[in-house]
């Protein structure tokens, strides 16, 4: 799960890890306020889950509170492109106003969880080479980034800042401020089941102190159970509102592009059946997995979802009774089907216990299903029925 | 002979009263799996059908010679549950629970090095040796007795893998399940090893998917240890990058762990690549009869 940039900001505090004075707000008013109240000259910055803002000018520099209303005002409710939201672009919500910082110098400080090793460690990554993102740093100046590993059975050791700040030929004067940031970074990072927490810029101020002047956090999705804090920081205005729909029905489903819709049970069998579409000359509308114990509300739920995607064409189910048996995913399907209006061709697969009763029931329905036994023979009737004119 | 779950198999069923743990139990017994104990906290001295349920992992140990052991219990209790396995000295954990954080499965993967405990799954389907027994949910009726090793990150991709294979005559010798997730207990490099060495296995077939770089792992495995034909499919050369597919490991992040990247690794060992999932059963008939 991903966070603002805000959010991440009142977790570093938590963890006294310094960052710029700053208030979030959501009108033009609030950031007048704010920075009356900060008093010196702030930044405003958009709230959106993406990086490269500033380029997309979503980060403005306010002298005094009537620039700061003016900047929020622009971007407050602009629709912000940037490399990572895609063309579509994001809606600003939200602006935090901050303290303008005098930078000396930019640093990059991240800790992840390391999935290139099978060491079942964390990483720390800095480089000289802050500002940029990650992927930037190690194209261009892949010696500048310096790792130091961190096992979660033994945890933080001092070493790991020495590391870190003796490969950046960071200022004896720094060593200690560094050295707390990278412990409170990693005490973070545990406590609250991150996956990613990266700070960039870490910056050097004039005054020569260290300052967090970016962050971005992400958390495992399976550690939300027990960081209820966290949980609620979910902004689903940032999200696919069918998504959000599909969470909240315990569906797993992402959109794509394409116009056969399908709906599967399990996420390996749901990605195989994305592949067969292609490989049968169709492109998938979605990814949707109703898990494996597929009760006729949950099948009804992702019917739903699939025909209010205007794209979607065709329907493929395909579901692999194991466990569930067959006839009783038939007539969660009929019973679904008959309470949403099917506007759309659809084609069912079922395979596994209870196949046969299963067949029958939707054969014997009033319901136009197609039934097909194969696997790929069901992929292409789908296709070729996505492509039919209405 | 199989490899891991074997008839000398007699297993402990962690979360046996609850709705799954009790459900599974009934269908691994049909199977003709040795059930000898369940463990549910605050239930020792009562029975489970006639199964014999106890408060710790270690009296089902001592008192049943429990030698393996699935977990069915939430993700909140699996870690635990896994760490008092591995400290009573069961040899094969299984555990079938999705949802448990990276944080915990870092802390079990430290735990399990230097013990006598090999881990399945965790968020796997589990295992099955077909004229042995099973742990897990593969259905009982796409399995069937013979010579082909089946290893997957899936569950219900193997079940169709699994009934394809069975429909056509070919048999199995022993199906497993290694899980989604990020970090897994045993991964494909160590299963590949077991199945090169085991007598009654003739050929592999390896069911990847995109995320991580477990098929790259195999492959490099495989080129220079595996002499038995290996056929394998990977899932997901549709899925966008950047999203989480379900399981928790399958996602292309920072452009690694594509679908492409990965059959071109196994091809490149020798592995014969299905691009055609309905066709994966007829793919493995054909070698073996070329064989």
């Amino acid at each position: 799960m991903k966070i603002h940039e805000f959010q991440a900001k009142q977790i570093l505090r938590q963890y006294n890890i310094p960052v710029p004075m700053g208030e979030v707000t959501d009108t033009p008013d609030g950031a007048f306020e704010i920075a009356s109240k900060l008093g010196t000259k702030v930044v405003v910055k958009a709230q959106i889950h993406a990086g490269g803002r500033g380029k997309g000018g979503g980060i403005r520099l306010a002298d005094n509170p009537q620039e700061a209303y003016e900047a929020a005002k622009a971007i407050l409710g602009m629709r912000l492109v940037t490399h990572q939201t895609g063309p579509e672009g994001k809606i600003v919500n939200k602006v935090l106003i901050e303290q303008a910082t005098n930078i000396k110098q930019e640093l990059y400080l991240s800790l992840l969880i390391d999935r290139s090793s099978s060491k079942e460690c964390l990483v720390y990554m800095a480089s000289e080479a802050g500002g940029m993102d990650i992927e930037e740093i190690a194209n261009k100046y892949p010696e500048k980034i310096i790792k130091a590993t961190v096992s979660p059975v033994t945890g933080y050791s001092p070493f790991h800042a020495r590391k870190l700040s003796y490969g950046l030929n960071l200022d004896k004067s720094l060593s200690t401020q560094f050295a707390n940031i990278v412990k409170a970074l990693y005490q973070a990072f545990i406590e609250k089941d991150a996956s990613l927490i990266e700070i960039n810029p870490l910056v050097i101020t004039e005054e020569g102190n260290l300052l967090a002047l970016d962050t971005k956090m992400t958390f495992d999705d399976d550690g939300l159970y027990r960081h209820p804090e966290i949980k609620e920081m979910r902004d689903v205005s940032e999200e696919d509102p069918l998504e959000v729909e599909a969470v909240n029905a315990g569906v797993n489903y992402i959109k794509l592009d394409g116009n056969v819709g399908c709906m599967v049970n399990g996420a390996g069998l749901a990605m195989t059946t994305m592949d067969l579409i292609k490989l049968a000359g169709g492109e998938p509308a979605n990814f949707l997995d109703v898990g494996g114990g597929a009760s006729v509300e949950r099948i009804e739920k992702a019917f739903r979802i699939l025909t209010s995607d205007p794209k979607v064409k065709a329907i493929l189910v395909n579901i692999f009774g194991g466990i569930l048996r067959c006839d009783r995913v038939a007539n969660g399907i009929i019973e679904a089907a008959s309470k949403i209006e099917l506007k759309v061709p659809m084609v069912v697969r079922l395979q596994g216990t209870n196949v046969e009763e299963g067949r029958a029931l939707l054969k014997n329905s009033n319901l136009k299903f197609e039934v097909a036994e194969g696997l790929y023979e069901a992929a292409l009737k789908a296709v070729e029925l996505s492509k039919l004119k209405v | 002979m199989a490899i891991l779950f074997t008839e000398n198999s007699r297993v402990v069923i962690q979360g046996i009263t609850g709705n799954e743990g009790s459900f599974h139990c009934r269908e691994s017994i049909k199977f003709g799996t040795k059930v000898v104990a369940g463990v549910t906290p605050g239930k020792g001295g009562t029975f489970f059908d006639d199964i014999p349920v106890y408060n710790r992992v270690i009296d089902a140990v001592e008192k049943e010679g429990a030698n393996a052991s699935g977990i069915y219990v939430p993700a909140s209790f699996a870690p635990d549950a896994i760490l008092e396995a591995i400290e009573a000295g069961i040899e094969l954990i299984v555990c079938m629970t999705e949802g448990i954080p990276v944080i915990e499965m870092m802390k079990i993967k430290h735990a399990l090095k230097g013990s006598n405990s090999r881990l399945i799954g965790p968020n796997c389907p589990g295992i099955a040796t077909p004229g042995a027994g099973k742990i897990g949910f593969i259905p009982n009726f796409t399995l069937s007795k013979g010579h082909v090793g089946v290893i997957s990150r899936s569950g219900t991709l193997t079940y169709e893998v699994l009934w394809q294979l069975t429909s056509l005559g070919i048999g199995q010798s022993t199906a497993i399940g290694i899980g989604g997730d990020p970090i897994v207990g045993t991964s494909f490099v160590d299963l590949l090893a077991l199945f090169e060495r085991d007598p009654q296995t003739h050929a592999i077939v390896l069911i990847g998917e995109i995320g991580g770089s477990a098929e790259e792992e195999a492959a490099e495995y495989i080129k220079y240890n595996v002499t038995k034909p290996v056929i394998a499919f990977v899932a997901g050369r549709t899925a966008p990058p950047g999203r989480r597919m379900g399981h928790a490991g399958a996602i292309i992040a920072g452009g690694r762990g594509t679908c492409q990247e990965k059959v071109k690794a196994l091809e490149d060992a020798g592995v014969v690549v299905e691009q055609n999932p309905a066709e994966i059963g007829l793919r493995v008939k054909k070698i073996l009869e070329r064989k």
